[in-house]
């Protein structure tokens, strides 16, 4: 029980009529990549956003390493060692990869309050972005204005800084939306290293990524978790089948029994 | 390699070098209203650069940025006023009342955004207006005359008008090579950041509130001094000076001139300042040639002139002066 890295309890979230987190309870083992996956609308990203205090829940409780981290604002959070990506990308689009990513080492390396030196000259921001970046497949494309890249490029650069804050979990909300095959399939490959090192919460609607990466998986439908388990436990399951799977019409679902 | 001879480096150099000869060429033809007006530029620029600093790198667009020149000024002509002529106190104490004003406005104004902040910064600053105009003692909305200038000992005298305008100069360049060190240093990205994506900086783990008023403070106090040059140069202080037309005046000076740069606010205070000086008489002169007519009637409406120019500057030179000159490019 008390060796999850990650606990969520009895959460619960309501936007006017909208259910959007109907008692979620979950644990993330260390080590583990937890994928959570569920239909549009499911609450998925309402879930990340409660778990780094973007949103605050209505009821319930957030554990991060047996400290009660439910009210503590986002910044701590980042500092605590939880880094997320964003679905939506969100990034500084008038800096240029590398200042993106010197800024999230920047962060985890004490407070800014310096007011002298140039940032962009100090080797101890500028090599560990540069590795964050070239982890994710972007060497060589450091010093080009994010604003000038592609989506693709923009979705790496999303994981290079949630990595570069050396977090102790990655919260990963849709990595792969909008990426092309092949650029999805050199993701798959970037996320197999990094739960070598990390805890991942994965939430993704590609479902041979999930499939092929999660160790387990919870299955989150009007912000209730229905089936929480093993990957082929999951695949089986008849209630998530029916409820999200859509019983054999996708690919991943329709290639078990 | 990028050369560094590019015509907008050039020009930048060439008005830089310029406003460094000024004393000189006033010398030479006997023209002391040039002094008069250089002089005054050159502090209102220190202004417009420290209101860049929090406008165009900070994203906060303070539409009251005038109240510290106010605060500067007021807080020396108060303390000649009552027989404290020390610069020596009076620069301290004036830059320290600003901060405190930037401290307690910033940490209320910088809880809100766009729109929002405009406003209350604007209120902030029209409060300070009125306290301005209250003040009985110190001449109400009639202003307050300053008769001896601050006082440096034998350090340097500011009564002299070629040693005060270079005072001012030596400021002017010292707040533009501080903004520049700053906006990029890692307090600069955090400040920067937080303009272009809040939401981001606090996931990656930063408090950006207290980084913001920390700039806040810095380019009100930078604004101080500006208060501070302004009031010695007019051995004069009043209400006027913090007025709300003034604070928009400020803002038209970083936008007209560029607020991609740090330099930008210089030049856009140069020109508008010019403008507002020559335009009258281009005017009257211009007309006479057209119309045949005198045209000394029409002087008064160079603000017509004026307003159109700025409005063509911000909707198709969105760097300012300094943006056209650089065909676009940001650094
Ligand atoms: N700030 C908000 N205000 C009101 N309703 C919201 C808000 N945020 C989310 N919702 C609603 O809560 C529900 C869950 O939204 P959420 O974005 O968490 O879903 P999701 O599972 O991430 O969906 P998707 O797969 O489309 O990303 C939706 O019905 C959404 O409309
Ligand atoms: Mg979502």
């Amino acid at each position: 029980m008390t060796d999850a890295l990650l606990r969520i309890e009895g959460v619960s979230k309501r936007f006017g009529g909208v259910i959007a987190s109907d008692n979620i309870s979950l644990e993330i083992r260390p080590g583990e990549l937890h994928a959570v996956i569920g239909p549009n609308g499911a609450g998925k990203t309402t879930l990340i956003g409660q778990l780094m205090g973007e949103i605050g829940p209505d009821s319930g409780k957030v554990v991060f390493e047996g400290n009660d981290i439910t009210v503590l604002p986002t910044w701590q959070r980042g500092q605590l060692g939880l880094a997320r990506s964003f679905q939506i990308t969100s990034l500084f689009l008038n800096f240029t990869a590398l200042d993106n990513v010197a800024l999230a080492v920047q962060a985890r390396s004490g407070h800014s309050f310096h007011f002298w030196r140039d940032a962009r000259r100090l080797p101890e921001l500028r090599v560990p972005a540069r590795d964050a970046l070239a982890r994710v497949g972007l060497a060589g494309r450091e010093d080009v204005v994010v604003s000038n890249m592609s989506h693709g490029e923009h979705r790496q650069i999303e994981i290079a800084m949630a990595l570069a804050m050396q977090p102790r979990m990655l919260l990963l909300d849709e990595p792969m939306a909008g990426m092309g095959p092949e650029e999805s399939a050199r993701l798959v490959e970037t996320l197999r290293e990094l739960k070598q090192e990390l805890t991942i919460l994965l939430i993704e609607h590609d479902m041979e990524a999930v499939f092929a990466l999660a160790d387990r998986i919870s299955v989150l439908v009007y912000g209730r978790v229905i089936a929480s388990g093993a990957p082929e436990h999951i695949r089986s399951n008849a209630e998530v089948r029916r409820a999200y799977l859509g019983d054999g019409k996708k690919k991943a679902a329709g290639g078990h029994g | 390699m990028k050369t560094i001879f590019t015509v907008r480096n050039v020009l930048v150099f060439g008005l830089l070098a310029f406003l460094a000869v000024i004393p000189a060429y006033a010398d030479v033809t006997g023209n002391t209203f040039i002094m008069t007006l250089f002089t005054r530029i050159v502090i209102l620029a220190i202004a417009a650069v420290s209101l860049n600093l929090i406008m165009s790198y900070g994203g906060m667009v303070s539409f009251g940025h005038a109240a510290y020149l106010g605060i500067g000024g007021y807080a020396v002509g108060i303390l000649a006023f009552e027989g404290i002529n020390s610069g020596f106190v009076q620069w301290p104490v004036a830059m320290i009342a600003c901060g405190l004003f930037a401290l307690v406005t910033g940490a209320l104004s910088l809880r809100t955004r766009g729109v929002y902040f405009i406003m209350i910064t604007l209120a902030f600053a029209q409060m300070i207006y009125y306290v301005g105009v209250s003040l009985d003692r110190y001449g109400a909305d009639d202003g307050l005359t300053i008769y001896k200038r601050s006082n440096f000992g034998s350090l340097i005298n500011l009564s002299n008008k070629t040693t005060f305008y270079y005072v001012c100069l030596v400021t002017l360049f010292a707040t533009m090579y501080l903004v520049w060190r700053l906006v990029n240093s890692r307090f600069g990205m955090v400040i920067q950041g937080a303009r272009s994506n809040d939401r981001r900086m606090r996931a990656i783990g930063i408090p950006t509130f207290r980084y913001r008023l920390v700039c806040f403070v810095i380019a009100g106090m930078m604004c101080g001094l500006a208060g501070i040059l302004l009031a010695n140069q007019a051995d004069f202080v009043s209400p006027a000076t913090m007025h709300w037309t003034r604070s928009g005046d400020l803002i038209v000076m970083a936008v007209l001139g560029g607020m991609g740069s740090v330099i930008g606010p210089v030049v856009g205070a140069v020109a508008l300042l010019v403008l507002e000086e020559t335009l009258p008489h281009i005017i009257a002169v211009v007309g006479h040639f057209v119309t045949g007519l005198e045209m000394t009637a029409a002087r008064e409406y160079w603000q017509l002139v004026l307003g159109p120019m700025l409005l063509l500057v911000v909707l198709y030179a969105r760097g300012g002066i300094d943006g056209l000159l650089r065909g676009g490019r940001r650094d």
